[in-house]
């Protein structure tokens, strides 16, 4: 067994067709996987860690102890759980005395952390694990899509401590769409965060809107067929916060998905709030 | 009014939330580069000076403090490398303390203690998620009372239960 999926929450539980995707997608390329049992919300970074930053950092440390009792690496599929754990799992790494700190009150439920999980991205594990090879083999359809590709913030920054190479100009998820045939083009404002993020959604939505509808007017400016993100709560944003004729929101599992030939019952597109159909018809 | 500085207060920030605080050199690269200071009365190099010189009351209550997205932008680009979304996530932490915490986000906060997620889980969702074939119930702290009640014995530890004002129904 290699990876402990760590779901999150709103891909199981507000768009569960990006986690049926996701096994479909794993199941392809055989990636052996389980789910992690029992674990909790990471917890989401902006929101928990503005609030509490040792409860933040306890409540990451349980669902590191439980990745690691597996004796698995863990895999994210969202820029908030990758951020939130791989953040906690660092600071615990650095400073011995919060690791301490934290498993005084792990103690309490009979658990400790020993500071040994790998805290991965489904994305990067494509990149770096499976590679070009593997992934373009699975691909059954070539995509004809145009392609507005959105990283989120929490994927590559901060640089300093992911190593997944520089935020400015990124390609690591341009390629990966572009294994699948799709081509990944060039808009203004590429690199804006959606703006749901640090509890600004919850907070000020029309802050969040704002920032959502200037990539709105980018992104259709530039001609995209859909927007492409390695994260849920964007998907989420954009989802709910475009106006009606947005583009439709495709998180990464689900693109690949449909180059696989994967179903796409199992996709759950009738549940998206902006209709997908003009990406269905225009790749069939 | 006259601004009370507070040296005392600026040392803790610079202690507990991050020690690069005090190399900000006000050069202004985060507020130009950051999404939020381009369309809110929120500045990202003034709420670093409110910190240095220990301004609390212009910081604490202050709602623009909540505005930053946590995009780490103004952090990649610093010449003076400070982490800036990390002492505002403290500067929040404080103010948090204080009492100035929106209803908004207590709500998702108490959705940790009854779901151990962000967000609720009813039946729709659970229908939704057995439609595409999936266990209808997530193996989180959903599918397990213990691992819920572990969860909750955790954040009581840190007395998260208190900060957001979250009492347990009988
Ligand atoms: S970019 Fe860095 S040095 Fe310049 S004002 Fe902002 S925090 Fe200070
Ligand atoms: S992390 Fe916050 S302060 Fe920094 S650029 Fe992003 S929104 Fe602005």
């Amino acid at each position: 067994m290699k990876f402990s999926m760590f779901w999150g929450c709103i891909a199981p539980l507000r768009y569960p067709g990006i986690e049926s995707s996701t096994r479909d997608v794993l199941d392809a390329l055989d990636v052996e996987y389980k789910d992690l049992e029992g674990a909790s919300c990471c917890p989401a970074p902006g929101v928990f860690r503005s609030f509490s930053e040792p409860t933040w950092l306890s409540v990451g440390a349980r669902n590191l102890a439980l990745a690691e009792s597996d004796g698995n690496q863990l895999m994210t599929i969202c820029n908030g759980c990758y951020g939130s754990l791989f953040e906690s799992n660092y600071e615990l790494r650095q400073e011995p005395e919060k690791l301490e700190e934290v498993n005084k009150i792990l103690k309490k439920v009979g658990m400790k952390y020993n500071g040994t999980t790998e805290v991965r991205h489904e994305a990067e594990v494509l990149y770096r694990d499976m590679g070009e090879d593997r992934v373009r083999g699975k691909v059954k359809k070539e995509l004809n899509l145009n392609v507005a590709v959105h990283y989120g913030c929490h994927f590559l920054k901060p640089t300093e401590t992911r190593g997944l190479g520089e935020a400015e100009k990124p390609t690591i998820l341009d390629e990966i769409v572009e294994w699948t045939g799709a081509k990944s083009i060039d808009y203004r404002y590429k690199n804006l965060c959606c703006g749901a993020g640090g509890g600004v959604r919850a907070r000020n939505p029309e802050l969040a809107k704002a920032m959502t509808l200037k990539k709105y007017e980018a992104v259709k400016e530039a001609g995209a067929d859909c927007l492409v993100t390695p994260c849920p709560f964007c998907h989420l944003q954009y989802d709910q916060a475009q106006p009606e004729d947005g583009l439709p929101v495709l998180h990464i599992s689900q693109l690949l998905g449909l180059a696989f030939g994967s179903d796409e019952k199992r996709m759950g597109f009738n549940y998206h709030r902006i209709d997908v159909t003009p990406v269905l018809e225009k790749i069939k | 009014m006259a601004k009370m500085i507070d040296p005392e207060f600026a040392e803790k920030v610079a202690k507990e939330g991050d020690k690069s605080l005090f190399l900000c050199y006000q050069c202004g690269t985060c507020t130009a580069s950051c999404p939020s200071s381009e369309i809110t009365s929120f500045k990202t190099r003034k709420m670093i000076r409110f910190a240095q010189l220990g301004l609390k009351d212009d910081i604490l209550p202050n709602d623009d403090l909540w505005d930053c997205t946590t995009c780490y932008t103004c952090q990649e680009r610093c010449p003076r490398g400070v982490k800036i979304p990390k002492i505002i996530l403290y500067l929040r932490n404080l103010a948090a303390q204080a009492g100035y915490m929106a209803d908004a986000h207590k709500g998702t906060a108490k959705n940790l203690f009854i779901f151990g997620h962000a967000v609720s889980f009813k039946d729709k969702h659970e229908k939704l998620r057995k439609s595409l074939g999936l266990d209808g119930v997530p193996h989180t702290t959903l599918g397990s009372k213990k691992a819920l009640e572990d969860l909750k014995t955790i954040m009581k530890a840190n007395g998260f239960d208190s900060l957001i004002g979250y009492k347990e129904e009988k």
